[in-house]
């Protein structure tokens, strides 16, 4: 249908000269471009929560029908482990809101090695997470359906029928979890590089406040997944 | 005049006005496009395709129900035909089908934005979409998926690869039926046009914002629940799946939490679609607008709360059956103020009946059905008689179809010549939708009838003394298939040989029509409007037939006045 390919652009007749370069042309400012940005944010995380929440309704399933089973199985994973992947994780939500928070202050070299920072806290946070699964996977610790638990204290999970459904669940959720991590990282480690190439300022920040906002999500439902798995 | 442009001008000719149909060219200009009415228009031939092949599978499922015994198909290609009708309709037809070509086509507009929030969001779900419908695509020819739409554990999980294929599609679409969500509730936050508050925001962009709301925090949870039962399968984890100590009603409540509140993601821009013809067509303003508006934000509420409606016969406790029931019967209220509002909008309005409003007539009819059966499901003990019977599925497609297909033809028709730049032929278009009225009615309330008699559904064979009434129905699935086929035929000839459109054929009063060009231009406005009343402001009403006698040409029309530009502002920052 469309053949005509001599037409004039139509921005010719609109001035664009006073724009600034980070402003998307259907945004009529900068402010309503990073309030739409953030909000496009909270409703992503909202829907986060609620993927997530999925799993916190299994868990809380599952725990209330056998709660000998979970509090067995609780046992075996290592609450100092889980802790300190708590404090790495608190700490990361730090620095990533220092790296917002030098970003508003123009201090570009700053911001970059806070994202640094909390890429490397998140690196730190996925080995631990590496060291607990693969422990587990070593005695026979795997989801229900081939679930063999040997050697010391994980043979007298065998004989708990649901301690399966718990590793299971504990497989899941931590392993998705992990995956927000991972991604979150790549995010971080791709904000980071534009931080150190110098495209943010105090004008525009909105990447490295939106991933803020991600991230702080990522450790709030660690927040969540610490009690419930290791403590409780 | 129009006659003088008729086909003679072509296309090739350069006094056509840059539009955002022809301002770049080429099948690249297309896949790489940020502009929301292009995106519109791709969904819109995506989503077309797939009600297609829905349709015919429908037909096929129709046909093979024309007698007892086998007709057509065995039993397995019967269960897996019906399976694949489910699936496609829902999740590739009717969840994308009016929020993303209508919405991403018309909201903005009716916003007085530029385009939406996050074109390149925009772009990108569309992209999963059809990575969602390839992978569907896939999951069908490796075969044999007969587990009804619902996927129900544990039969899903004894399925093999192409179920998990399949929901793992599902998991992907929903995606973008998310992104699609955040990108219309973004855009109507912050994008509106000055003065447009929230009570001038026209009625189909307060129903695109409750079926946001819905699809932002309903589709999670089928994305948590399709990957459950591929890990289920693949990894047995044992949440749903009895053989390990899983639970499969917990498959159903994690279904149906998404499941009921899509349907109200399926029906709610109906409603929107709705409002704008009544209102349009009648001339008059919308009667009770805050009601219609927050009514439709109380559905979306309400439909949280009634998922266990769907599991009366599984053995939940009887107190949560009781509650589920009762909150099933308030939603028969927000509806129910919706219908008396639009009929009090036709009154002392003047009606104009062209296609869209018979249509809303159409729908009006139909969708009241379709929500009294509702509520007759919605009764504990009647369900356990209805529950898995044919009165479900005509309940289902008499909302459904009778209402949503009804309203998304209804508003296809309406926003046809802005899409398109051109009118369909107005007689043809009034013939399809008697002939869709009358198939439909004769396929599904025979349904209904069959249903209360008892005819279990998703049944390959039956009794002898069902025949009549599936004959009636497969009859009737005929008519409305030559209905519908009539639509896509002059719909296409509208596209190739239709006569050129006038920027507000209907004498609409919302800023698509007032503001907007024929074709719109690829920024929407030359000017951002400034809003200074209300979406359907027909105080002009006596004059805006001005002579004519409504013949459907659009020429007598006297529209509202346009909005006039919003003042520049002051800086850029």
């Amino acid at each position: 249908m469309a053949t005509d390919t001599a037409v004039a652009t139509p921005e010719a007749d609109e001035s664009h000269a006073h724009h600034p370069p980070h402003l998307q042309h259907h945004f009529v400012s900068s402010e309503q471009q990073f309030d739409s940005a953030k909000l496009g944010m909270w409703l992503f995380l909202i829907t986060e929560i609620l993927l997530f929440s999925g799993m916190f309704v299994a868990y809380t399933v599952y725990r209330a029908w056998h709660p000998e089973a979970f509090t067995e199985a609780s046992a075996t994973l290592d609450w100092v482990l889980g802790g300190v992947n708590t404090l790495v994780l608190l700490g990361s939500s730090f620095t990533v809101a220092l790296s917002i928070h030098f970003a508003q202050k123009d201090d570009r070299m700053k911001a970059f090695w806070n994202l640094i920072a909390t890429l490397a806290l998140a690196g730190v946070f996925m080995v631990i997470k590496y060291f607990e699964w693969t422990a587990k996977f070593e005695h026979g610790v795997f989801p229900a359906g081939f679930f063999d638990p040997h050697g010391g204290y994980y043979e007298t999970l065998a004989s708990i029928p649901y301690t399966g459904q718990f590793f299971s669940i504990y497989f899941v959720m931590t392993g998705i979890h992990g995956l927000h991590v991972l991604i979150g990282m790549g995010v971080i480690g791709w904000i980071a590089w534009r931080t150190f190439r110098g495209h943010f300022s105090s004008e525009y920040y909105t990447p490295i406040e939106i991933t803020g906002l991600y991230w702080h999500l990522v450790d709030i439902i660690w927040i969540f997944l610490f009690p419930l798995l290791y403590l409780v | 005049m129009e006659t003088a442009h008729k086909e003679a001008s072509g296309v090739t000719k350069t006094e056509e006005a840059p539009n955002y149909l022809n301002h770049e060219s080429g099948i690249w200009s297309w896949l790489t496009t940020l502009d929301h009415k292009r995106i519109g228009i791709m969904y819109a031939w995506a989503v077309a395709f797939f009600f297609l092949v829905g349709g015919l599978l429908a037909l096929a499922v129709r046909m093979e129900l024309f007698g007892p015994g086998e007709t057509i198909m065995g039993p397995d290609a019967y269960n897996q035909t019906f399976t694949l009708h489910g699936i496609i309709m829902i999740f590739l037809f009717l969840v994308p089908a009016t929020p993303a070509v209508l919405g991403n086509f018309v909201l903005p507009i009716q916003l007085g934005a530029k385009d939406v929030a996050f074109p390149r969001l925009n772009l990108a779900s569309w992209y999963i979409y059809m990575i969602g419908a390839f992978t569907a695509i896939a999951a069908i020819l490796l075969g044999d998926i007969d587990t009804g739409w619902t996927f129900y554990a544990p039969y899903s999980l004894q399925q093999g690869s192409a179920v998990i294929i399949m929901t793992a599609s599902v998991f992907v679409i929903g995606f973008s039926s998310i992104l699609t969500g955040m990108n219309m509730i973004v855009t109507i936050h912050k994008m509106r046009a000055p003065g447009l508050t929230w009570n001038r925001l026209p009625l189909f962009v307060w129903s695109i914002y409750a079926t946001s709301i819905v699809q932002i925090l309903a589709t999670p949870v089928i994305g948590i629940t399709m990957l459950l039962l591929i890990f289920e399968q693949v990894l047995q984890i044992g949440i749903f799946d009895p053989a390990l100590g899983g639970d499969p009603i917990l498959f159903q409540h994690f279904f149906w939490f998404y499941s009921h509140p899509a349907v109200y993601i399926m029906i709610l821009p109906g409603f929107g679609i709705i409002s704008e013809l009544i209102a349009t067509f009648s001339r008059h303003r919308v009667f009770g607008y805050r009601a219609i508006a927050l009514s439709s934000v109380a559905i979306a509420m309400l439909g949280f709360l009634v998922w266990g409606h769907h599991m009366f016969v599984s053995g939940q406790s009887a107190v949560s059956s009781i509650i589920f029931s009762l909150i099933t019967f308030l939603i028969g209220i927000p509806s129910g103020i919706k219908i008396f509002n639009w009929i009090a909008t036709m009154y002392k309005g003047s009606i104009w009946l062209q296609t869209p409003m018979l249509y809303a007539l159409s729908f009006l009819f139909l969708f009241t059905i379709g929500g009294l059966t509702g509520i007759v499901v919605g009764v504990l003990a009647l369900d356990i008689h209805l529950h898995d019977t044919y009165f479900v599925v005509g309940h289902f497609h008499y909302v459904m179809m009778g209402g949503m297909v009804m309203a998304l033809l209804g508003g296809v028709h309406y926003w046809w010549p802005k899409m398109t730049g051109r009118m369909y032929n107005e007689t043809a278009g009034k013939i399809a939708v008697a002939l869709i009225f009358v198939g439909f009615n004769l396929t599904f309330f025979s349904q209904l009838i069959m249903g209360t008699k008892g005819m279990p559904r998703r049944y390959y064979d039956y009794l002898e003394q069902f025949t009549a009434l599936h004959q009636v129905s497969t009859i009737g699935s005929w008519i409305l298939a030559a209905g519908l086929f009539l639509v896509m035929g002059y719909g296409l000839y509208s596209l190739v040989r239709g006569k050129k459109a006038p920027a507000n054929p209907w004498g609409a009063a919302t800023l698509e029509w007032t503001n907007v060009a024929a074709i719109p231009d690829p920024h929407n406005f030359k000017r951002t409007p400034l809003v200074t009343r209300g979406p359907y402001d027909f105080h002009l009403a006596d004059e805006v037939f001005g002579g004519g006698d409504g013949a459907g040409d659009g020429a007598a029309v006297r529209a509202p006045d346009a909005a006039p530009p919003a003042p520049e502002p002051k800086t850029a920052q």
